[in-house]
């Protein structure tokens, strides 16, 4: 028995926290079609539509190449760690071997992991080889702490899917190769979206990792790049800034929007099997 | 045949994630300015970390951020789920994509948004002038940290509600039923049904919210830099300032392998008493 009062606090009391979650969001983008001389007030929705803040912040923080970079590293992440993460859930999911557990433990760690443990190192190591400044030393420790949670993904995947399946194409003579490809990862393609949305999500924001191993001006990421502009802009000119936060959060934002339920679904099968 | 699966990914995880942070450990048992040949100082460090009040209250500082970025967020979200016990309205895909927006954001930029809501001219001081309550939220001592673990807050309550609304579609509803024959308010089926049905899901959000708020150095650099006066200085700024800025790469390792160890007992210890409730 559902009461009208009771439906309607649902609506006033979620409407209250959608607003609150959207509100800095929007704010910024209000704040960047404004351009620096302005009067502006947070609340106020801008009078005029003027692209012309976002041209200068694209121009003076340097945002082609920015986006380029990000794009870069967050593809190459993506398409290695779901390859490599098909491997190991593939073996964890459908194989017995000596030490399985002990194994899927350690890399289970890696789920908690947090790069203030590893960041220090990993620059005089990848400074020894001189790969720092180079997109390397953002992709190859990006892919080493993805694995974890893809292959604890991946697992979950190829657990779900029915034995018989398995079994069938075993007696048809395929080998654990042919089945993989043949048989089973056709089905995957939903995780398999799941779990690249959610990759290149965490490498697009990723921040602490290319302020230790990036200083040159033209590897920078998109988020690298909009702390600096900020740190230079900000005390003359808060609509660039809010510009530029809005030219690099929006392709996270446009494909979290097309794939919604893919990072919910993510998210909440993922966490709770944990 | 298995590890020719599990060779090439289990290469890029120990080499990249799991002897770096060996090597984090050892590190942490010298004194190194980066450049130089370091020495062997064994456990100095950690006894300067145990002693060192800027150290010891940057610990601090991370333990109350939890209270924000776990604590207010997990109320929030359970007043969300309380007042979905008894209602089913339309849309709620909608409210949930945008509930849980925040969490899709880079933290660089959600940093930026809140710069500008708590600058001295910006929409919080404007909403809040008429009553003599504007202050400068992040330039004041007493403010600081409180207005950046409200932003935790921001960022974290949306998963909260995903995760419990996810846990909530599969209480049955006869529980509910049974419990409203027996009279029970709002209040009653949240502690009776909802809370107890959730205690897995209410496990991995306090897991992955204290471990949020624990790597806070993203928001933390890119607002306060730890100031005003090291207010809202926290290990994981410690870590970066010591190894880069100060030369002390020993030090600051220390203090990663400290902050890494406090991380994985948090995991431990939640995952323990979730698994403890579903025995018992």
């Amino acid at each position: 028995m559902i009461t009208r009062r009771d439906q309607w606090t649902a609506y006033v009391v979620l409407g209250l926290f959608s607003i609150l979650a959207l509100y800095p969001v929007l704010g910024i983008l209000g704040l960047a079609m404004h351009t620096k001389d302005d009067q502006i007030t947070g609340f106020a929705l801008p009078t005029t539509f003027s692209l012309e803040t976002f041209q200068k912040a694209w121009e003076d923080g340097n945002f082609a190449t920015g986006l380029w970079s990000s794009f870069i590293v967050a593809v190459a992440v993506t398409v290695v760690s779901v390859v490599l993460s098909i491997g190991t859930g593939y073996a964890f999911g459908t194989m017995r071997f000596p030490g399985d557990s002990i194994i899927f433990g350690v890399i289970l760690l890696g789920l908690i992991f947090p790069y203030e443990a590893t960041v220090i190192p990993l620059y005089y190591d990848l400074q020894a080889f001189d790969l720092t400044n180079t997109y390397w030393a953002l992709i190859l420790p990006q892919i080493g702490l993805s694995v974890p949670f893809g292959t604890f993904w991946m697992r979950a995947f190829f657990r779900s899917t029915p034995k018989s399946l398995i079994e069938a194409a075993r007696v048809d003579g395929a080998g654990s190769f042919t089945i993989l490809v043949r048989v089973l990862l056709p089905q995957a393609k939903p995780a398999l979206l799941t779990l690249s949305a959610l990759i290149f999500m965490y490498t697009w924001n990723e921040f602490l990792l290319a302020l230790v191993m990036i200083q040159d001006p033209d590897k920078q990421t998109a988020p690298l790049g909009l702390s600096f502009f900020a740190t230079a802009t900000r005390a003359g000119d808060p609509t660039a800034v809010a510009a530029a936060a809005v030219i690099v959060a929006l392709p996270v934002i446009i494909v979290y929007v097309l794939l919604q339920r893919h990072f919910i679904r993510g998210i909440t099968a993922g966490a709770v099997k944990e | 045949m298995a590890f020719l699966f599990l060779l090439p990914a289990l290469a890029f995880y120990l080499l990249f994630t799991f002897l770096p942070l060996l090597h984090t450990v050892w590190l942490s048992f010298f004194e190194w300015d980066g450049i130089t040949l370091g020495h062997w100082i064994g456990l100095a460090n950690y006894r300067e970390l145990l002693s060192d009040e800027e150290i010891r209250g940057s610990f601090v500082h991370s333990i109350k951020l939890i209270l924000y970025y776990s604590g207010v967020a997990v109320l929030i979200a359970l007043l969300l789920i309380l007042v979905l016990q008894r209602a089913k309205p339309r849309g709620l895909t909608a409210f949930r994509t945008m509930i849980f927006l925040p969490q899709t954001v880079a933290v660089v930029v959600v940093a930026q948004a809140f710069v500008w809501i708590y600058a001295p001219d910006g929409p919080l001081n404007q909403l809040l002038e008429p009553f003599g309550l504007d202050r400068q939220w992040l330039g004041d001592f007493g403010t600081a940290l409180p207005a950046l673990g409200f932003v935790g807050s921001w960022i974290t309550f949306g998963l909260a509600f995903v995760l419990f609304l996810a846990g909530m579609q599969r209480i049955p509803q006869s529980l509910y039923d049974a419990a409203r024959v027996d009279g029970a308010n709002v209040w009653q089926e949240m502690r009776v049904v909802t809370l107890p049905q959730l205690r897995n899901e209410l496990a991995v959000v306090l897991t992955l919210t204290t471990i949020t708020a624990l790597r806070s150095f993203d928001l933390i650099y890119n607002t306060t830099k730890g100031g005003p006066g090291g207010e809202t200085r926290v290990p994981s700024v410690l870590i970066v300032l010591n190894a880069f800025s100060y030369g002390r790469v020993g030090m600051a390792c220390a203090v990663a392998v400290v902050l890494t160890l406090i991380i994985f007992a948090v995991a431990l210890l939640i995952t323990r008493i979730g698994d403890r409730g579903e025995h018992a």
